[in-house]
């Protein structure tokens, strides 16, 4: 039995994400797998990425993973991870392409020579490196960690949410910008918690420990989020 | 408050061992690698980076090794660079553990290797290290990237480098001083402040750093995104966390 999938859709390295995980939670069965069984009866589901998202949802799509994602980002404990949350949402700039859908809203890019911090300096892309994460709503995977704790980043584009009241961390760069956002069973950060450290670490090990309300569902970012406050 | 500049502490690794030495020359031990990364990381390293200066290709397996005992220990982003060649090279760093490569006098050799690095594993974990001289003459300062640990000339003007391999998908540029590197006299910061005023992507800045002073210097007058040193770090003279004090009582934001 594997309480935790890691999704692998041959986007990236996820040894890492891993690796944070048996830290956390060296109890556990932790499992790297692109096989949708293995996914649709784990426990819980980590749902990482990294590089382009249209290459992602390739990837993903041709691995016969969509349905037994979507299933587990309705269901069970979730947890995506940079191009993996940003996979969720409707549509990306990234590529013109279309996400899964599970949240409503689109992936944007920072515009990249326009940016500038309050010294005139201008601001690189991609947006690399430890930013701190203002908490916007309490939520059980934020327990025991400071609101503006810093985050380890690295990516280009970010998500807009259609609905404001999914969003659960807030960084900026130089405006603000969505980098957690939950629903119901769902959680998905842009940072990295497996390389961002003691926050990080924490992060996971609440991930782990989490149990969702029932009936609570991630239904495409319209669900009231009153029921994962607390 | 937004991103923090990075300090990244650099381990120069041969036959397992950290060494430091003066422009590859003169290598004295400085320790176990796995026990260095876990202390930069208690004190508060951003990153840290490897860089294989081993010759021979045999001893390569070790530091696989080292990267996998690192990166079951320590939760920060690890970058590991030194004798990169081909693709597979980068694949088999990322498998043990690496988050990012860097890619240097193969990256000249074969600038096609960058393009394809970046399209497999994506933007985020391929740096390209430059390794830039400055030429004598001319009216305007000029760079020349150098390869084989600096021994080499390459023809190529760093700073179109820098350009061509932003363009080719480089997530971040990886600059060390040659006339700098090893001197403890601080970096090169008008080479610093062109690359980074002239890219898109974040600039690290390398080589020569002998006290706090030019940390600070390689931020505010050379504008570079994060600042890599090894000595200053490797004898205990500073911790890292001194370093980020010194940096925010400079008005650096810095994760402390």
């Amino acid at each position: 039995m594997i309480d935790i999938a890691v999704i692998d859709y041959g986007m990236g390295n996820l040894r890492s994400v891993a690796k944070a995980i048996e830290h956390v939670a060296p109890r556990l069965g932790v499992a790297v797998t692109s096989d949708p069984r293995v996914v649709r009866d784990a426990s819980r589901v980590v749902f990482p990425g990294q590089g382009a998202m249209p290459d992602c949802m390739r990837e993903m799509e041709a691995r016969g993973l969509r349905d037994a994602v979507v299933v587990s980002a309705r269901e069970k404990p979730f947890l995506g991870i940079c191009i993996g949350l940003q996979m969720l949402f409707e549509r990306s700039e990234e590529g013109d392409v279309a996400g899964l859908g599970l949240l409503s809203g689109k992936v944007r890019r920072f515009h990249t020579g326009a940016l500038f911090d309050a010294q005139g300096n201008k601001l690189k892309v991609p947006h690399m490196g430890w930013n701190e994460v203002q908490q916007t709503m309490s939520h059980p995977l934020w327990d025991g960690i400071a609101s503006g704790s810093r985050f380890y980043f690295v990516h280009s584009y970010f998500p807009e949410p259609a609905d404001p009241r999914i969003i659960a961390g807030c960084s900026r760069y130089p405006g603000s910008f969505a980098c957690a956002v939950a629903s119901g069973n769902l959680f998905a950060v842009q940072f990295h918690p497996e390389k961002s450290q003691a926050a990080g670490l924490r992060l996971l090990a609440n991930f782990v420990a989490w149990q969702p309300e029932r009936g609570s569902r991630a239904g495409a970012g319209r669900q009231p989020v009153a029921d994962v406050n607390r | 408050m937004g991103l923090a500049k990075r300090v990244i502490p650099c381990l120069d690794v041969t036959a397992g061992r950290v060494v430091k030495g003066v422009k590859f020359a003169g290598l004295r031990d400085a320790g176990d690698p796995v026990e260095i990364a876990r202390r930069y990381d208690e004190q508060g390293a951003d990153e840290l980076t490897f860089l294989d200066i081993t010759a021979s290709s045999d001893e390569r397996g070790l530091l696989l090794h080292i990267v996998e005992d690192v990166a079951a220990q320590v939760f920060i982003p690890l970058t590991v660079g030194g004798g990169v060649r081909t693709a597979d090279d980068v694949r088999r760093l990322l498998n043990a553990g690496a988050d990012k490569v860097s890619i240097n006098t193969a990256a000249v050799q074969n600038p096609r290797l960058v393009a394809e690095c970046t399209a497999r594993y994506g933007s985020q974990c391929i740096v390209v290290a430059v390794d830039a001289k400055r030429v004598d003459g001319g009216a305007a300062p000029r760079w020349e990237v150098f390869t084989h640990g600096g021994r080499r000339p390459s023809g190529h003007d760093a700073l179109e480098w820098g350009r061509r391999m932003q363009q080719l998908g480089a997530g971040e540029i990886l600059l060390t001083s040659m006339d700098r590197d090893g001197t403890r006299k601080g970096f090169d910061l008008e080479l610093t402040r062109a690359f980074s005023d002239a890219l898109d992507i974040p600039v690290i800045a390398s080589g020569g750093v002998g006290n706090l002073d030019h940390l600070v210097d390689g931020i505010i007058k050379g504008h570079a995104d994060a600042v890599l040193a090894a000595s200053i770090f490797h004898y205990g003279e500073y911790t890292v966390r001194q370093v980020k004090e010194h940096m925010a009582r400079h008005g650096i934001e810095v994760r402390l």
